[in-house]
């Protein structure tokens, strides 16, 4: 190949030497722009994504508002607990990390990869809590292995802490994490999963009040997710939620409870104010442990509340149903002296039962309870009276006043999931079963029976709304609110639900006719106490027809009566009124003793007196020991009738 | 030998600039291998070490300066033996760090011969183009000095290091250009070299390097793996602006999310640190240097200075835009450290070295 250059042929070498001082300076350009587009143009873009790599906001989640009671004792407050999270993002190997962490903490890797696969959807750079309240152990024990767990970190979050493990659960509910439906509604806009709500009762009414605000803490971080150094001024404080005082008297609610307790009955019972509709207690047992959902429930634990036959988390007081039975005649008896149908001097014979439209009739005394009046009729709870009443009246006009009670109505109490009763009615049968209604069916109605069902609040609000002269205040359990050190505010009580104002001559009656169930010849003389005049009435509830009840039995089911007890006191000036619903007791009365002690701890607190214990009731014992003497034994020969059936 | 007068031709103005971007990348080192203790925190070790092989790399550069580029040349044949058997003993007896080995233990240090290939390559080069071949300029001779080229590059492949293999081959590019080869051969070494890449892919390529070519391609691909440290090194740079986060105040490097940031990455952390304009200061340093090096090559007295100039800085040029370009996530990450600024004791101490070559062309162009 011949030669290219001639040799020392300088100009050659120097027309090289200038195209590659032009190619490289051509290049060191392009360079130049390329920097350019980045940091200058782009510069908005990637500067996020600087901050996205070493900059953390650990969240600092909110303490709930803290509950007291009327009295302001405390009544839900606040615990910290551990929870050990995982920014995905700064993960290397996520199933590597679970191994470690399952490994470190003890905790199944399974579970720890069904909690991420649940909340797989979340941003990559927000913690996702892994485990809850881990215990020390756990949490010394991931630390020590930070190293091999890039981007998992533990952190102290506050959790709720109920006083006692299940004292009032329905009514305080419980915290857990928002669900996916909940986020999708409004009032839980600006919610981030994961973030912990109101699930029931107290907690779920009042859960924006209740939830604060959250705060947060910038933290840099290094490449492994370690924490280098706090960012200065990078500290947002939560707010603490607001404060609730409610209307709960803790005494009153624990001696409710004692007494469903100590009788060993399950149940519900409400307390209230009947010149306010302030709730002073509500129970309802078998309850559940709510410091377990604080804490993070397992699914076993949920499971087993959820099938258990029982129905722990049901709230009875606002979502059981029953038949009222002999209670009702307390609706039966303000429809027919209000209607003037009756008066309270209205005598009826009763020779242990009536025929209406060709059928018999039974009262519960087979030999008849002879002539009683109105007064007499509630005493001795005589259904003929109450069916001749029912019959003069005719079913709406009892539907009419048991409306006006509360009976098969919402109360509008400010807990969630209320459910309202059943008070048939002409129309109410012909739009739900199409067919008209008979006039006998209105005499089982008459004692609470057939179709007529209602929650034990209801019956509580009937109570009230007799004690009261006819206002159906709205019950409530807010009583005031509280932000950071302002003062406290009352919340304003909720309008009535109606006012129908009674006849005096009515309420007389009505207060007499309730104070003789008990002081005099009724079914309610467990429920007295000297010197404060109780009124009530005592009811049984099936739970399945008496035809039904041998077919049921044998299939396993409690086809046990529940008991009812209504009452308030003192009954010329109600203080206190309420029910008390004892499942499968068999007898009304049976409950009336646990009412007794819920009254008597409301009047020995008022009065400053030494709170009673169950054990030692206040008053005079002996006398209620030998009023009980007779009950008892009426009590086994009905249980023994129960088996003969 | 060496004259007197030889001090006034001796190019003072690129000595500042290589001082300058030493310096620039000795701050740099500072800055990314701080460690933090509590609120304070020290230096790391590397500046110290870096500062060392800065003293050495000026006696390097002494010493290359001061004896006459054509005794050198005369030798090189015995030098390239010389950089051979160490290529050699590096690979039966070398230390092993990092899955490869390219050290050898002397005392207390660590030394890399590949580094100093470049200069020896160059020198090697210049002398058989320039001299041995004067004017000569066909097929043949290009095989035989592509052929030099080969013994090396397989060499430090085989540690392995392709990076630093990858280098040499600008160089006899560079000398070879400067010598006369017709760009239209070139162009056909180009167009072999396309052709050849899906076979390179399919029988010579490893793994590792087939996923960093994918992943320089589609970094989003993997972003947690290879994928990785091309989108940090983008956010490094990008982040940094128009003007920088200042001194010490870059977080990429110092919390470590860009992975030896003191190493292949310092111009990344320039650019967070400094911004563009400390990358468009730092950028003209290393085209300045560049540049008045081919004007040692234009003033060369013969071809030989002409050629060894041509094919040091051909080797350095690639370096430099290949680094800068690695910086910005604008090319695949590849180990080819950044001469003069990078942290390596070798690299720093044979980029002195070889523009003592550079100066010594030009301090000489007028002697005979």
């Amino acid at each position: 190949m011949a030669s290219i250059i001639q040799p020392d042929d300088r100009r050659h070498l120097g027309t090289r030497l200038s195209v590659m001082q032009y190619f490289i300076a051509g290049i060191f350009a392009l360079l130049a722009i390329g920097f350019w587009v980045f940091q200058v143009a782009q510069h908005q873009k990637f500067s996020v994504m600087a901050d996205n790599n070493h900059l953390r906001r650990l969240p600092l989640p909110a303490p709930r508002g803290v509950l007291f009671d009327r009295h302001g004792d405390l009544l839900v407050d606040n615990q910290s607990m551990f929870n050990i999270a995982v920014v995905r993002e700064q993960t290397g190997n996520l199933d590597t990390t679970l191994r470690v962490l399952s490994e470190a903490t003890g905790v199944p890797e399974p579970q720890l990869h069904e909690t991420m696969s649940r909340r797989r959807g979340e941003p990559k750079y927000r913690p996702m809590v892994l485990i809850e309240n881990a215990t020390f152990e756990q949490v010394v024990a991931a630390r020590a292995r930070q190293w091999e767990l890039p981007g998992v970190f533990s952190q102290q979050v506050p959790t709720r802490k109920y006083l006692s493990d299940d004292m009032a659960a329905h009514l305080f509910g419980y915290v857990s994490e928002v669900n996916e439906a909940q986020l999708a509604r409004p009032e839980y806009e600006g919610l981030e999963a994961g973030a912990k709500v109101g699930q029931a009762g107290v907690e779920q009414a009042y859960n924006r009040l209740l939830m604060g605000t959250d705060g947060d803490r910038a933290v840099v971080v290094n490449s492994v997710g370690r924490e280098i150094q706090e960012v200065p001024d990078g500290l947002t404080d939560p707010i603490e939620g607001k404060r609730l005082q409610l209307t709960i008297d803790k005494d009153v609610q624990r001696a409710t409870e004692e007494g469903f307790r100590h009788f060993g009955y399950n149940g519900a019972a409400v307390i209230l104010d009947p010149n306010s509709g302030e709730v002073l207690s509500l129970v309802s047992l078998p309850a559940y442990d709510p410091n377990k959902f604080a804490m993070g429930i397992d699914l076993a634990t949920w499971r087993s509340l959820n099938e258990d036959k029982l129905k722990p988390l049901q709230n009875r007081a606002l979502q059981g149903r029953y038949s009222p039975g002999s209670t009702f005649k307390i609706a039966v008896a303000v429809a027919g002296l209000e209607e003037g149908v009756v008066t309270p001097n209205t005598t009826v014979f009763c020779p242990g039962g009536a025929n209406f439209y060709g059928r018999f009739f039974k009262c519960h005394l087979a030999g008849g309870h002879g002539t009683v009046d109105m007064r007499h009729a509630i005493e001795k709870s005589c259904n003929t009276y109450f069916y001749t009443v029912g019959n003069m009246l005719g079913v709406d006009r009892i539907h009419k006043w048991a409306s006006a009670l509360g009976l098969g109505e919402r109360s509008g109490i400010d807990l969630p999931n209320e459910i309202r009763g059943i008070m048939p009615s002409t129309e109410w049968k012909l739009r739900t079963t199409g067919e008209k209604w008979y006039a006998g069916e209105t005499i089982s109605v008459s004692i609470g029976q057939g179709q007529v069902s209602v929650t034990p609040l209801s019956l509580a609000i009937m109570m009230m709304t007799v004690a009261n002269g006819g206002t159906r205040y709205t019950p409530h359990v807010l009583k005031a609110t509280k932000e950071g050190n302002q003062e406290w505010k009352p919340v304003p009580p909720p309008p009535p639900q109606s006012v129908a104002r009674m006849k005096p001559s009515t309420i007389d009656a009505l207060h007499e006719g309730l104070w003789m169930v008990i002081n005099a010849a009724g079914t309610g003389g467990r429920g007295k106490i000297v010197g404060y005049n109780v009124a009530g009435k005592t009811g049984t509830a099936q739970v399945v027809s008496n035809q039904g009840k041998a077919g049921a039995a044998r299939s396993g089911m409690d086809v046990r009566d529940h008991g009812w007890f209504v009452f308030f006191a003192p009954h010329d000036k109600p203080e206190i009124a309420g029910v008390i619903f004892a499942e499968h007791a068999e007898h009304g009365y049976l409950g009336a003793p646990i009412a007794k002690f819920a009254m008597e701890t409301y009047f020995a607190k008022k009065e400053g007196r030494p709170l009673p214990s169950i054990d030692k009731p206040a008053g005079p014992p002996v006398a209620i020991a030998a009023a009980n003497q007779p009950e008892a034994q009426e009590r086994a020969a009905s249980a023994a009738r129960q088996v003969r059936q | 030998m060496f004259e007197r007068r030889l001090i006034f031709h001796v190019d003072w103005l690129l000595i500042a600039a290589l001082l300058m971007v030493v310096g620039i990348g000795i701050a740099m080192i500072y800055s990314t291998t701080y460690v933090i203790v509590g609120d304070g925190g020290h230096a790391g070790p590397q500046v110290k070490t870096q500062a060392y092989a800065l003293v050495l790399g000026l006696i390097a550069l002494a010493i290359c300066l001061a004896i006459d580029y054509r005794v050198l040349a005369e030798h090189s044949l015995v030098i390239f033996g010389g950089l051979i058997a160490l290529l050699l003993f590096v690979l039966f007896k070398g230390s092993t760090q990092f899955n490869a080995t390219r050290w050898i233990e002397v005392g207390p240090f660590n030394l890399q011969p590949s580094e100093f290939a470049r200069m020896t390559l160059a020198l090697l080069l210049a002398m058989f183009f320039g001299e041995n071949r004067r004017g000569a300029r066909n097929l043949t001779d290009l095989a035989i000095g592509g052929m030099f080229t080969a013994v090396p590059i397989l060499l430090i492949a085989k540690q392995p290091d392709l990076g630093t293999a990858v280098t040499l081959i600008p160089v006899f590019f560079g000398v070879a250009y400067l010598a006369g080869m017709r760009l239209r051969l070139l162009g056909v070494i180009a167009l072999i070299a396309v052709l050849m890449a899906p076979l390179a892919w399919q029988f010579a390529l490893k793994d590792y390097q087939k996923t960093r070519i994918t992943t320089f391609l589609d970094p989003e691909q993997d972003p947690r793996g290879d994928g990785y440290q091309q989108i940090q090194a983008r956010i490094t740079v990008g982040s940094g602006g128009l003007t920088g986060k200042g001194f010490m105040n870059g977080t990429q490097g110092l919390y470590k999310f860009l992975p030896v940031a003191h190493n292949d990455f310092i111009f990344s952390v320039l650019a967070e640190e400094r911004g563009f304009i400390g990358v468009l200061g730092v950028l003209g340093l290393y085209l300045f240097v560049i540049l008045r090096s081919l004007e040692a090559s234009r003033l060369a007295k013969d071809r030989l200075g002409a050629y060894l100039v041509a094919g040091i800085i051909a080797g350095f040029t690639f370096q430099v835009i290949y680094n800068i370009a690695m910086s910005a996530g604008l090319a695949p990450v590849k180990g080819i450290t950044l001469p003069l600024m990078s942290y390596g004791g070798s690299s720093l101490i044979a980029s002195l070295a070889a523009f003592g070559l550079i100066l010594n062309v030009r301090m000489r162009r007028f002697t005979n």
